[in-house]
């Protein structure tokens, strides 16, 4: 039992932050509990304290409207608290997505639909494209266009303040990452996760290779939902410093060799490496 | 494919990016085909009626962040967010005065808290003695409209029950008093809404007591029409001002207009020559 929580440190706090997130959102707007209110597209912590969701406002800049102060401080704080803490920590610490998509990927485990696999088709590219289209199309449209359709945003929304409809959607995602397209959602389209890749190329907490430790057992690259990110394992020490990884902790916890650890990037020395 | 395989065509790593580059474009722009008709049909949802303080409909659904907070500070539960299925814009913040109106709160806990000003608080607020001071009557949520055929206070029933349940009473709607020829002793009370202090609160589509309200409350331009600049009353001074300085030649002057009628006329004998 200990060995299991030892093995699942970092999903068991994941799960309880996402959780905790939520619940203290709800607690926030139904219960007069006011340490968070709002949602994660924009809130308020302790009633004074700004945050909003950079990908949102950057939409709203797209369709034509500078929002006020407010929202503008609450975006930045967000952008600067990634750039620490990793970009898309976001993804694997805080979106309840991630718990859909993350259920998901069990699910084909425990159903062995790995083993009949067919080749990809989705490139893991695809979710800068729909990215930029959500840019294109704020600007043609006049108002936030991924905002308007995102499942994220109708799952955290839903959650907070009612679901109507919107578990169709989330249940569409839970399908298509079940039996399309194994990390489907997150791994390629998702362009929030792509925002918030963009924004970890510069992120500063970064898990780290040992490479004279590693025995070459790849059990990293079997859990990582982004594998490509993982091209350094047995070849060179340093940082994973693509920005796709999620810092969601899961290769340092199945690794039974102590070759891989959160660590802080050295910004000078990661440069050269590259 | 195969048959690039058998004569061993070797595609190179520029040409392979290529092709993937312009699978992509082809990709996004179905996608985003798809995706423009969807954001078309969601934006324009006329019939729906936004929080107090709330700017006009094509900007405050760029400005709205969907963040539900003017949802969480309305202490009578009378705004939602707008779910899959509510055939509204997405997330944004809304309500349906039969099922809760809005009470017109004093202190407007819902605008303040709005943290991109899709709300406005200067569009609910007056100066008084020099501070801007909250104040709710200047909400144009909507305007009431009275449907004549099913409100039984034109059948010659006292009902008021709008007329009650109205906070800006006597003022947003008012009674008038019409002789009932059908009893030949008894009155009408008609309720008569007034486009320039209601606000749209709904409270009288609440309280009214016919099976679908009687009186409902639509959004502002859809309810309101609107003269244009061409007519002016002619009794009222001050709009009779506006003929001030125009010219009164009413002749439009192009090329042919140059010469008199006559002139114009008698221009084509040449032709008969
Ligand atoms: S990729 Fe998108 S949906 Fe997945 S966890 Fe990240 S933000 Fe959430
Ligand atoms: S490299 Fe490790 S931390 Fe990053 S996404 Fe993969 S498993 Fe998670
Ligand atoms: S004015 Fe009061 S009742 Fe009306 S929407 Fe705002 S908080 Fe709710
Ligand atoms: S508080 Fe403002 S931004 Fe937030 S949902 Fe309400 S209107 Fe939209
Ligand atoms: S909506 Fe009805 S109750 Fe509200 S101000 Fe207008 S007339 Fe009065």
């Amino acid at each position: 039992m200990k060995y299991w929580i030892l093995k699942h440190r970092f999903l068991l706090m994941r799960r309880m932050t996402q959780l905790g997130i939520l619940a203290l959102y709800i607690a926030g707007n139904s219960y007069g509990f006011h340490l968070l209110m709002g949602n994660l597209s924009s809130s308020l912590v302790m009633k004074h304290i700004p945050l909003a969701d950079p990908f949102a406002v950057l939409q709203i800049f797209a369709a034509g409207t500078i929002l006020g102060l407010d929202v503008l401080i609450g975006a930045i704080i967000v952008v600067i608290f990634y750039l620490i803490v990793g970009g898309r920590a976001f993804c694997s610490w805080v979106c309840p997505m991630n718990m859909v998509t993350d259920m998901a990927n069990w699910t084909r485990k425990v159903l062995y639909l790995e083993k009949i696999e067919r080749k990809v088709w989705l490139g893991r590219n695809v979710r800068y494209w729909v990215l930029g289209l959500s840019l294109i199309l704020s600007a043609l449209s006049g108002v936030a266009a991924f905002e308007m359709v995102s499942p994220i945003s109708m799952l955290h929304r839903g959650i907070i303040f009612g679901m109507g409809m919107g578990f169709a959607a989330v249940l569409c995602i839970f399908l298509f990452d079940l039996f399309a397209v194994k990390n489907g959602w997150c791994g390629h389209i998702c362009p929030l996760g792509g925002f918030y890749a963009l924004l970890g190329r510069m992120s500063m907490i970064r898990v780290k290779h040992n490479q004279a430790s590693c025995t070459l057992c790849m059990k990293c690259k079997d859990i990582c939902p982004e594998k490509q990110v993982l091209s350094i394992i047995g070849k060179e020490s340093g940082a994973i410093v693509s920005g796709e990884c999620t810092n969601c902790g899961r290769c340092i916890e199945v690794c039974e060799d102590d070759a891989l650890a959160f660590g802080v990037r050295n910004y000078i020395s990661s440069a050269s490496e590259k | 494919m195969s048959n690039l395989e058998s004569k061993k065509i070797v595609i190179s790593e520029r040409r392979k990016f290529l092709s993937l580059m312009a699978q992509s474009v082809g990709l996004s722009a179905l996608g985003g085909m798809v995706w423009t008709g969807y954001l078309q049909e969601a934006k324009s949802a006329p019939l729906i009626l936004r929080p107090p303080g709330a700017r006009a409909e094509s900007e405050f659904i760029r400005m709205c962040i969907k963040c539900g907070q003017c949802v969480s500070a309305c202490p009578y539960n009378t705004l939602s967010l707008a779910k899959p299925g509510d055939h509204k814009p997405m997330g944004t913040p809304f309500y349906i005065p039969r099922q809760m109106p809005c009470y017109m709160c004093t202190d407007i806990p819902c605008v303040p808290v709005c943290p991109t000003g899709a709300l406005d608080k200067k569009s609910v607020s007056s100066q008084i003695e020099g501070v801007e001071t909250l104040d709710i009557t200047k909400a144009k949520m909507g305007l009431a409209v009275v449907d004549t055929e099913s409100c039984i206070a034109f059948w010659g029933i006292q009902c008021d029950a709008c007329y009650r349940a109205c906070p800006v009473m006597d003022s947003a709607i008012k009674l008038e008093y019409r002789r009932n020829p059908r009893t030949g002793k008894h009155a009408f009370l008609i309720p008569i809404v007034n486009s320039e202090t209601c606000t749209g609160c709904g409270l009288c589509e609440r309280a009214c007591v016919t099976e679908k309200a009687a009186i409902h409350v639509l959004p502002l331009e859809l309810a309101k029409g609107s003269i244009g600049g061409h007519y002016i009353r002619g009794w009222d001074k001050a709009d009779e001002k506006r003929l001030e300085g125009i010219s009164t030649d009413v002749t439009t002057h192009t090329k042919r207009s140059e010469k008199s009628a006559t002139d114009y006329l008698n221009s084509g004998e040449e032709m008969f020559k």
